[in-house]
């Protein structure tokens, strides 16, 4: 334990109204704490700089799991494991189902929530490319009301978001319109289980009459954030999953990520792999 | 009992949570200590600051001045400060050390004390040590060279058909046991310095602080917890450790404990040494080896701790298991600003022979015969000499051993049917197999089980309980089993009659470090003879007949306590008459016996990725006897696991001397998904040394583990492989380089 | 002085025993079944989530307590190894890891034995992959996990006699 920890405070609001009160009391001190598998870690190596925390785990109002005809809107503390067990997101939102299985390990899986992997903001986390992937939005709410941002433009740098103080976030909705699409997920980590992803792709097309009709990618751990690559959907769109677009795809690719060179892996394996994915991709759907 | 998978001694404790290691004791009074580390890799120390807001009138102290005895943690030598006084040499050295109750508050002072260092110029490579533009260390930079000459080398090059050349190199790597490195000390007038903790080697640790207290035998008494997991890595730091709690238990008078958290026993506690070897090798136009000149160097780190002997080992398994004429071996361990690098299972073979193995694939392909040809022509017999001039008078059957493990991996079939497959340019997977051809020297080499004299002791209570004492550790290997498992073999009892007792130094005599692979063959020999010594105490006294029942051996043990007092048997090592070593020469009988081994690896390799998956691992070893099949077989699996981890994941990054990745998520080991099905297989060619004819096995498999994989790898993708570990990245560019 | 919170009380069940103690809020759910109620079955490994040794259950789930904060034991059901035996009497996976060497070094063996007894619960006849997955929490250093493999088949397989 690198940190002085009696130091730090957590309550337990009796609501989320109560929760979002104390959080607007004295804006950007009090931090939400769901299930603690990234701030626990943060915690213990001595890097967590803030020291008043909400415990949210038991808010009843960020949990459960809705589905309407167009949507399915997931609470902020759905767990990986629960995303893993819903039949709908494992039948129609796999690359989530994807993510989630691929993301630590049981133990993990059973307390790390979307949420709070979100307000985390790991440019290589596992679940944002999928989400990216299946449009989600994200309902944000404050004690002054509550608003739906694009997930795709939620991250602005690394580790910084459209997430003011005195926000915390409460649902995720994901729109019901690529089941049916064909859809790739592939994480490249350090081994295959409890791995930090050294890089991260996530695909879903419709193909019809062998063309891409519409196309969404996303990767994780090649940028300051996770990386929607609207330059390489917009070369896709139209044209056939084959061998003639590969290489101009790869080239837009290449240039849309800005992959580091880190204790993980390097820059030049990140780009490497980046676009033998994308190719792998345009395989699945040409198949 | 011999043979028979007996459940572990202490099993029942173990998996009901109640075994106790360190970390779950706690004494009255008890204070928490930690240590305060050097950030620079070598300078002069200008100051030490007590800064922030901190009572520190409430802590216990402790710097080099505090040191009663010699400030070294004394091993081979005493280079190695306990506590780093005027200068520093590597990064996370030991400066000052702190005790307090309360663990939380500790952790705050010790960030708040800031030492203030001059830095000097450092050194981290082993060329930079070599070139010695600056010595960090003795004279010039080494700790160790040998030179081991056998035959006329110089004069075979001009005569063969092949000349091959290569350069072959290994990195750090850490042990990773789940148990962080901890100890409990306490110092009191009346009973001198006692620490408890987990470690393989208590007497080294008694040695250590007899000199560091200067104080005699009598008033340092070492006491082993449960460990959980050493692989060398508790052969030599523990003495560290336990130097640093009964400084801070003698000057604050009261207990102290000091656990390592797993970032700090990353950064600063030993690692296996990096080497690189270099080989030029001439061979007939059969392929049969002329000369073989074998240049192998090691990083030793900061400090020579064990790097004479790691050196020794791997330079003594550098030429393996083949016949060789001419044999040249010049090796050296260096010095870097690095934390001292340490025993770890393999100890200097595993590092060798990944060159050698690798090597030989390469002579093979030069000369345009198969890898197991090449092998085949070369593999030593009974009479013939190994590089360091020692005749083989075991027997050795190293093609019944290759023969065996390629049946039961295919590998013929797979060898062909890979490489066709691999031929159809379109596929992603590419598929390989690979082999290592082995041997593993089993105790101290040369005269070092002389010099250790080993001891062990039994006693058999008036109940007819038999205690079996001594020093040799339990950390999972099954110490305590086999041990219990000889001796009631010798006695004619139930393992549950015997019971292992504690190793404590107070009670239990020295039978040298738990390391080397020698606790079954030469301490459980001892455990053997103690058995039979007790035996005849009984029978030549006329209280046992042969034939006796378990009741009539409690009765006789009954009565010889009643009539003599004590029934004990004590027995000391005695070096077998017919090996001779010359130390000076480097030649002659390296060791007792040897444990011989094919391992077999199957690969598959994502060229999109370059990730390496091993999908089947046949292990076939001949170790003389199997004493206990799923102990056995369990250290030969786990040590493949590492052996796999040693190849393809586990990657030190360092940073100027310092580990970077000291995370486990960022240092990694395998997984449950990640290892494939291992394959484990034993031959039995009973070594009449051995008790009931066994030899060594705990470092065997790290030696063949990581060449079979990288040789399945060449097959696969035909990247020459040159260094471990594989990392994908590295692995990716030398693909790129394969295509282009 | 860095300021202290205050400590808090927490009421739990812990093997199926009423449990209370105080501590900081954020004190280590591992620390507290240590040090506070003398639990010293659960181990620490790494202290950040990664080696499993520190697996219990709570709430029927398999979390690491070095990662769960002590106030979100409120009220909570944890099961640590020393809740697995009834009246002394080991659980099949004890027993199996015991006869098939499933444990060498132990200190990975009580998170390794939840979360295999995890796993049962909610796959009674996992296949090879399943177990595999299901452990990959748990990192083994001694055993390369072949015998962990064979004890929890072999307390599969004697469940499945005795059903």
């Amino acid at each position: 334990m690198r940190a002085y920890l009696p130091a730090y405070e957590m309550e337990t609001p009796r609501d989320l109204a109560a929760a979002l009160a104390r959080m607007a009391s004295e804006p950007g001190v009090w931090k939400p704490f769901a299930g603690g598998t990234d701030l626990m870690v943060l915690l213990e190596a001595g890097k967590l700089p803030h020291k008043k925390f909400l415990n949210v785990w038991n808010l009843a109002e960020l949990r459960g799991v809705e589905v309407s005809s167009e949507h399915v809107t997931l609470g902020a503390l759905t767990t990986y494991a629960e995303v893993q067990r819903h039949e709908i997101l494992a039948r129609e939102f796999p690359l989530l189902c994807r993510a989630a299985a691929e993301t630590g390990s049981v133990a993990t899986q059973n307390r790390g929530t979307l949420g709070g992997n979100i307000a985390n903001a790991s440019p290589a986390a596992d679940s944002p490319p999928a989400l990216i992937v299946y449009d989600a939005e994200i309902e944000i709410v404050s004690a002054g009301g509550s608003r739906w941002v694009r997930y795709a433009s939620f991250h602005t740098e690394y580790k910084k978001m459209n997430l003011h103080a005195g926000e915390l976030i409460r649902r995720i909705r994901l729109t019901r319109t690529q089941a049916g699409w064909r859809q790739y997920f592939r994480k490249v980590g350090t081994r295959r289980a409890q791995a930090i992803s050294k890089i991260c792709f996530a695909g879903a097309a419709r193909v019809e009459a062998g063309r891409i009709a519409d196309v969404r990618i996303a990767l994780g751990s090649v940028a300051p954030t996770v990386l929607h690559a609207v330059r390489v959907e917009e070369l896709l769109r139209g044209q056939r999953p084959g061998s003639t677009v590969l290489q101009a795809a790869q080239d837009a690719l290449n240039a849309e990520i800005a992959p580091i060179d880190d204790m993980r892996s390097t820059a030049r394996y990140r780009r490497h792999v980046a676009r033998n994915l994308l190719a792998e991709f345009l395989e699945v759907l040409a198949g | 009992m011999i043979g028979k998978s007996v459940p572990r001694k202490e099993g029942r404790e173990k998996v009901a949570g109640r075994a106790r290691y360190v970390d779950d004791l706690s004494f009255p009074g008890m204070l928490h200590g930690v240590t305060v580390r050097s950030p620079a890799a070598r300078g002069r120390i200008r100051a030490t600051r007590f800064e922030g807001e901190i009572p520190w009138h409430e802590f216990t102290v402790v710097t080099a001045k505090d040191i009663p005895g010699k400030n070294c943690i004394a091993l081979l030598i005493e280079d190695q400060p306990c506590l780093a006084a005027e200068f520093v040499n590597h990064p996370e050295e030991a400066i000052v050390l702190l005790a307090h109750h309360d663990r939380y508050l500790l952790e705050e002072a010790r960030r708040c004390v800031r030492i203030e260092i001059e830095p000097m110029p450092a050194i981290f490579s082993i060329d930079d040590s070599l070139a010695r533009e600056e010595i960090i260390w003795g004279q010039d930079n080494i700790f160790k060279s040998f030179h081991v000459e056998k035959g006329d080398v110089d004069g075979a090059w001009t005569g063969a058909a092949f000349v091959v050349e290569g350069t072959y190199e290994t990195g750090a790597q850490e042990q990773l046991y789940i148990e962080p490195q901890g100890m409990i000390a306490q110092v009191s007038e009346a009973e001198g310095v006692t620490v408890w903790g987990s470690l393989q080697c208590p007497h080294y640790v008694h040695k250590a602080l007899m000199v560091l207290f200067g104080l005699p035998r009598e008033r340092i008494r070492v006491v082993q917890t449960e460990t959980g997991g050493g692989f060398g890595g508790k052969e030599e730091y523990p003495s560290m450790i336990a130097a640093h709690a009964a400084l801070l238990a003698r000057k604050s008078g009261r207990p102290v404990k000091i656990i390592y958290d797993r970032a700090e026993d990353m950064v600063a506690t030993t690692k296996r040494h990096p080497s690189r070897t270099r080989h030029r090798t001439a061979v007939d136009r059969d392929g049969k080896l002329l000369a073989m000149d074998i240049d192998f160097t090691v990083d030793g780190g900061a400090y020579e701790t064990l790097s004479p002997v790691v050196l020794s080992r791997g330079t003594i398994h550098a030429a393996g298991p083949y016949a060789c004429p001419n044999v040249r071996i010049r090796s050296r361990a260096v010095a870097t600003n690095a934390p001292p690098h340490g025993a770890f299972r393999g100890f200097g073979a595993p590092q060798s022979v990944f060159a050698l193995e690798r090597h030989l694939d390469r002579v093979a392909e030069a000369v345009g015969i198969a890898s197991d040809e090449l092998r085949r022509r070369n593999f030593i017999h009974e009479g013939q000499t190994l590089a360091v001039g020692q005749v083989v008078k075991e027997k050795v059957d190293m093609n019944g051993l290759m023969g065996r493990a390629f049946e039961l991996s295919g590998y013929h079939a797979k060898r062909k049917q890979f490489a066709a497959e691999n031929s159809n340019a379109r596929g992603a997977i590419k598929r390989g197999i690979g082999f290592a051809s082995f041997l593993h020297g089993a105790g101290f080499t040369g005269s070092g089980e002389e010099y250790l004299a080993s001891e062990v002791a039994m006693e058999a209570m008036a109940d007819g309980t038999v205690h079996i004492l001594a020093g040799s550790t339990e950390m999972g290997q099954g110490t305590n089993t086999i041990f219990a498992q000889i001796a009631a073999e010798a006695l004619r009892l139930d393992c549950e009659q015997m019971k292992i007792i504690q190793p404590d130094t107070a009670y239990v005599p020295n039978s040298g470090p738990t390391v080397a692979s020698r606790t079954a063959m030469i301490v459980g020999k001892l455990v053997e003879t103690a058995g039979l010594g007790l035996l005849k105490l009984l029978t030549d006294g006329g209280f046992l007949r042969p034939g006796y029942t378990a009741a009539d051996f409690s009765r006789a043990c009954g009565e010889y306590v009643a009539k003599h007092g004590p029934l004990k048997s004590f027995v000391k090592y005695e070096h077998p008459r017919d090996l001779h070593w010359d130390d000076q020469k480097y030649s002659g009988d390296a060791y007792g016996a040897y444990a011989w081994a094919l391992y077999v690896a199957e690969v598959s390799v994502d060229i999109r990725t370059a990730e390496v998956r091993v999908n089947d691992f046949v292990a076939v070893q001949e170790v003389g006897k199997v004493i206990n099949p799923v102990l056995a077989a369990g250290q030969i699996e786990g040590g493949v696991a590492q052996g796999i981890g040693f190849a393809l994941y586990e990657n030190v990054v360092w940073q100027e001397g310092r580990m970077v990745n000291a995370q486990m998520t960022n240092y990694v080991m395998p997984t449950s998904v990640d290892l494939p099905a291992i394959r484990v297989y034993f031959e039995e060619i009973p070594y009449g040394r051995g008790p009931a004819g066994a030899k060594g096995i705990g470092e065997l498999p790290l030696d063949g583990t990581a060449p079979a994989i990288a040789n399945a790898i060449a097959h696969a993708t035909g990247v020459d492989v040159r260094r471990i570990p594989i990392t994908a990245e590295s692995l990716l560019e030398m693909l790129e380089a394969v295509h282009a | 002085m860095p300021k202290r919170a205050r400590k808090i009380r927490v009421s739990c069940e812990v093997n199926g025993d009423a449990a209370s103690f105080e501590a900081y809020p954020m004190t280590r759910l591992l620390d507290v079944l240590r040090e506070e109620l003398k639990l010293t079955g659960t181990k620490e490994g790494c202290g950040e989530g990664e080696c499993g040794a520190c697996s219990i259950e709570m709430d029927g789930a398999l979390v690491n307590s070095c990662l769960v904060p002590a106030l979100q034991a409120q009220g909570v059901k944890i099961r640590t190894i020393e809740g697995l035996a009834i009246h002394g009497s080991l659980h099949a996976v004890q027993q199996a890891f015991i006869t098939h060497g499933g444990a060498q070094c132990g200190i990975c063996t009580p998170g390794m034995i939840l979360a295999a007894v995890n796993l049962l619960a909610r796959h009674s006849q996992p296949d090879d992959t399943q177990i595999r997955e299901g452990l990959s929490g748990n990192l083994c250093r001694c055993t390369g996990y072949m015998k962990i493999f064979e004890s929890v088949v072999a307390a599969v397989r004697r469940a499945e006699t005795r059903a």
